[in-house]
């Protein structure tokens, strides 16, 4: 954090030149891993797709898929109803998340391993059991399913990867910061907006982006707590057994994209931020 | 904030106490600070300096006792409510603010007009020197920079107390020496109270106007940097401010002007009652080392001067003075400095000698002979 200076690099200590190698080739190795399912995806939306779904054989380049990318109304519906409950229900898990981040990560408090115990087994529970006793919960008390249960149950399981994820740029804070900001007459308040808050602000940006990204796909949660209402990977799943339409592939397309450019600046904000 | 309007605190410590679970940091520590003194806080580490200070600013509530500045308790007042300002040991500059905006991050606070904040700032970085370096961020300067911001952050703000806790620690030290010179420069001309932390008792010596040496969470002795020095009130106080030689022995007699002592190698010595502030009969006599003068053969000391045999060792040669290990006739190590004027060549090891010294320059401190001996 308050690192000297950066004037002379010097080359003190370099590690061998052939584990370097084999780390980066690993590296390479499980980015290809994982970015090929994904290339063969946005590779085949702009196959040509005869009588409307999609081929598992190149059939040839075409734009069309693009051009009636929201020609299936169900489906844009879905993918809308996605965007507004994994941008809404990231942001309220982050507002809730970051105070309990604080707090776990600076106070002893009664109950806080209790808490601690929660948090862990709210990521580590298997979301068939989360969503079924969601379901049970929402039978009780009797709430209608639909937008607004989904909503409240991808709160419930994205706070704890809020709280994970913001709790470690917290433990990285300098107590003593707090103090310089008390001893310059801020009040607890203030020096929380103007040197707690712009310090963890990567963090909270990277939790929401986080909880976006695990709302946008959840499938198992969702399918307990829907109701009549479809989310984008819910429609997937139905349309999967009937044959998948292009636009699927031209939709998930957009939104991975969307997602790259969410963390592309991020990074390149954290990093002006601390440009040291 | 108005209790007084002076722009400089007095402070006051009544009995005050820290702990933290069972473990004592600070121990029932009484203190009087005069405004606009430089006065350091001097110890070994872990002795609980960081701890009173902390108490000072208000980052940590003592458990009991009371902190007055300039006459008002603010023992139980948050830190953003006293006129006090901090240098923190680590700096704790705000990493995600420029250089400019750390310094005037205090006038903001106070939600001062824009034009006097651009101006308060600029004065304060000139003063520091750091005029050009307004726009980095803190990661972008070296340590001494660093340093300077943190007073500079410090300072904007008038405070009517310094704290400064290690300030010059992380430097070295052509430039530890530097910033010495700068810091009583900028104290003599704002005028404020400082209060300083060291470790490091060179330091505390060459800057204080008064100085407080503290020993795990108490406070051993308070006095003037020449006070503390020639007339060390304890063996923990003697042996932490430079070298000094200590010597059991017991009084043999004792009036208004002069006490008698007599040493563990039987030599009979003379002391100045005032220098004794202790009533046991056994006690340990005190002489730093540059303050014996080495006699050999024929020659005389000076009349009244106290006197003992040695045996004199290997030595050290250092430029402005010569050091030597000696062996009193009880077989004890004596440390001796002669100034490098008088002799040619150094004492031959083994040659047997006499030290002689003023009796004015002698203290005491008490001595347990049922304890192991310390030495
Ligand atoms: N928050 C705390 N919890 C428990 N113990 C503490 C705490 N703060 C300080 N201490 C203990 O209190 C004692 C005094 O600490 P303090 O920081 O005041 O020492 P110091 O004199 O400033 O030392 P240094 O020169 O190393 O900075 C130490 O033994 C330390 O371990
Ligand atoms: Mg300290």
């Amino acid at each position: 954090m308050s690192s000297v200076t950066t004037l002379p690099a010097t080359k003190a200590y370099s590690p061998s030149r052939v584990g370097e190698r084999l780390l980066s080739f690993f590296t390479w190795a499980m980015i290809a891993y994982n970015m090929l399912p994904i290339a063969v995806m946005v590779v085949f939306s702009f196959n040509t797709a005869p009588n409307g779904h999609v081929a598992l054989k190149w059939l040839g380049f075409t734009l069309d898929s693009y051009k009636h990318a929201f020609a299936i109304q169900d489906l844009t519906g879905a993918l809308g109803n996605s965007l507004e409950v994994a941008a809404g229900s990231a942001l309220i898990s982050v507002i809730l998340g970051t105070p309990l981040a604080l707090a776990l990560a600076r106070y002893k408090f009664w109950g806080k391993t209790l808490t601690d115990i929660v948090i862990f087994a709210d990521i580590a529970a298997p979301a068939v059991v989360v969503g079924a006793s969601l379901l049970a919960l929402f039978l009780t008390l009797n709430l209608p399913r639909g937008l607004l249960t989904i909503f409240i149950a991808h709160v419930a399981f994205n706070v704890a990867f809020a709280v994970v994820v913001i709790r470690a740029r917290v433990s990285g804070l300098d107590r003593a910061l707090d103090r310089a900001a008390a001893d310059l007459g801020a009040t607890p308040w203030v020096a929380f907006w103007t040197v707690v808050f712009p310090l963890i602000l990567p963090g909270i940006i990277g939790a929401w982006l986080l909880c976006f990204m695990l709302s946008i796909d959840d499938l198992i949660i969702t399918t307990f707590v829907a109701g009549q209402t479809l989310t984008f990977p819910l429609w997937v799943y139905g349309a999967t057994k009937i044959g998948t339409p292009p636009q699927v592939f031209v939709l998930s397309t957009f939104v991975f994209i969307g997602g790259v450019l969410l963390a592309l600046a991020n990074a390149a904000l954290s990093r002006k931020r601390e440009s040291a | 904030m108005n209790a007084t309007s002076l722009p400089r605190h007095d402070v006051r410590l009544e009995n005050v106490m820290k702990q933290f679970g069972p473990w004592v940091a600070v121990n029932n520590i009484s203190l009087t600070i005069n405004g606009g003194e430089f006065f350091s806080l001097l110890g070994p580490s872990g002795c609980g300096k960081s701890t009173t200070l902390s108490m000072i600013g208000g980052f940590e509530t003592p458990n009991s006792g009371g902190i007055y500045l300039g006459g008002e308790d603010v023992s139980r007042l948050p830190p953003y409510k006293r006129d006090v300002n901090t240098v923190f040991q680590s700096y704790a500059l705000f990493p995600h603010l420029d250089i400019f905006e750390n310094v005037a991050f205090g006038l903001r606070r106070k939600g001062l007009p824009k034009a006097e904040i651009q101006n308060r700032t600029h004065e304060m970085l000139n003063l520091v020197d750091l005029t050009n370096f307004a726009k980095r961020k803190p990661g972008q300067l070296s340590g001494g920079q660093q340093q300077r911001v943190a007073l500079a952050r410090a300072l904007v703000n008038r405070p009517k107390l310094l704290l400064l806790d290690e300030p010059l620690g992380a430097l070295d030290l052509k430039l530890r020496k530097q910033m010495q010179f700068e810091l009583k420069r900028i104290q003599n001309e704002i005028g404020i109270t400082f209060l300083f932390v060291t470790h490091d008792q060179e330091e505390a010596m060459a800057m204080s106007d008064r100085l407080a040496v503290m020993s795990r969470g108490q406070i051993e002795q308070v006095g003037t940097p020449a006070e503390v020095y020639d007339h060390p009130a304890t063996e923990f106080v003697a042996s932490f401010l430079g070298a000094s030689n200590l010597i059991p022995g017991e009084v043999t007699a004792r009036d208004d002007d002069i006490t008698s002592v007599k040493l563990e190698d039987g030599a009979m010595v003379k002391l100045p009652s005032t220098a004794l502030k202790i009533y046991g009969k056994s006690v340990k006599i005190g002489v730093r080392p540059e303050k014996f003068q080495i006699i050999t053969g024929t020659e005389t000391p000076e009349p009244g001067w106290n006197e003992i045999e040695a045996i004199s060792g290997v030595s050290v040669y250092l430029g402005v003075s010569h050091q030597y290990v000696m062996t009193s006739r009880s077989g004890r190590q004596l440390s001796v400095y002669e100034q490098n004027s008088g002799r040619d060549s150094p004492l031959a090891p083994g040659t047997t000698v006499r030290l002689a010294w003023n009796p004015a320059h002698t203290f005491a401190v008490a001595y347990d002979p049922t304890k192991a001996d310390g030495e």
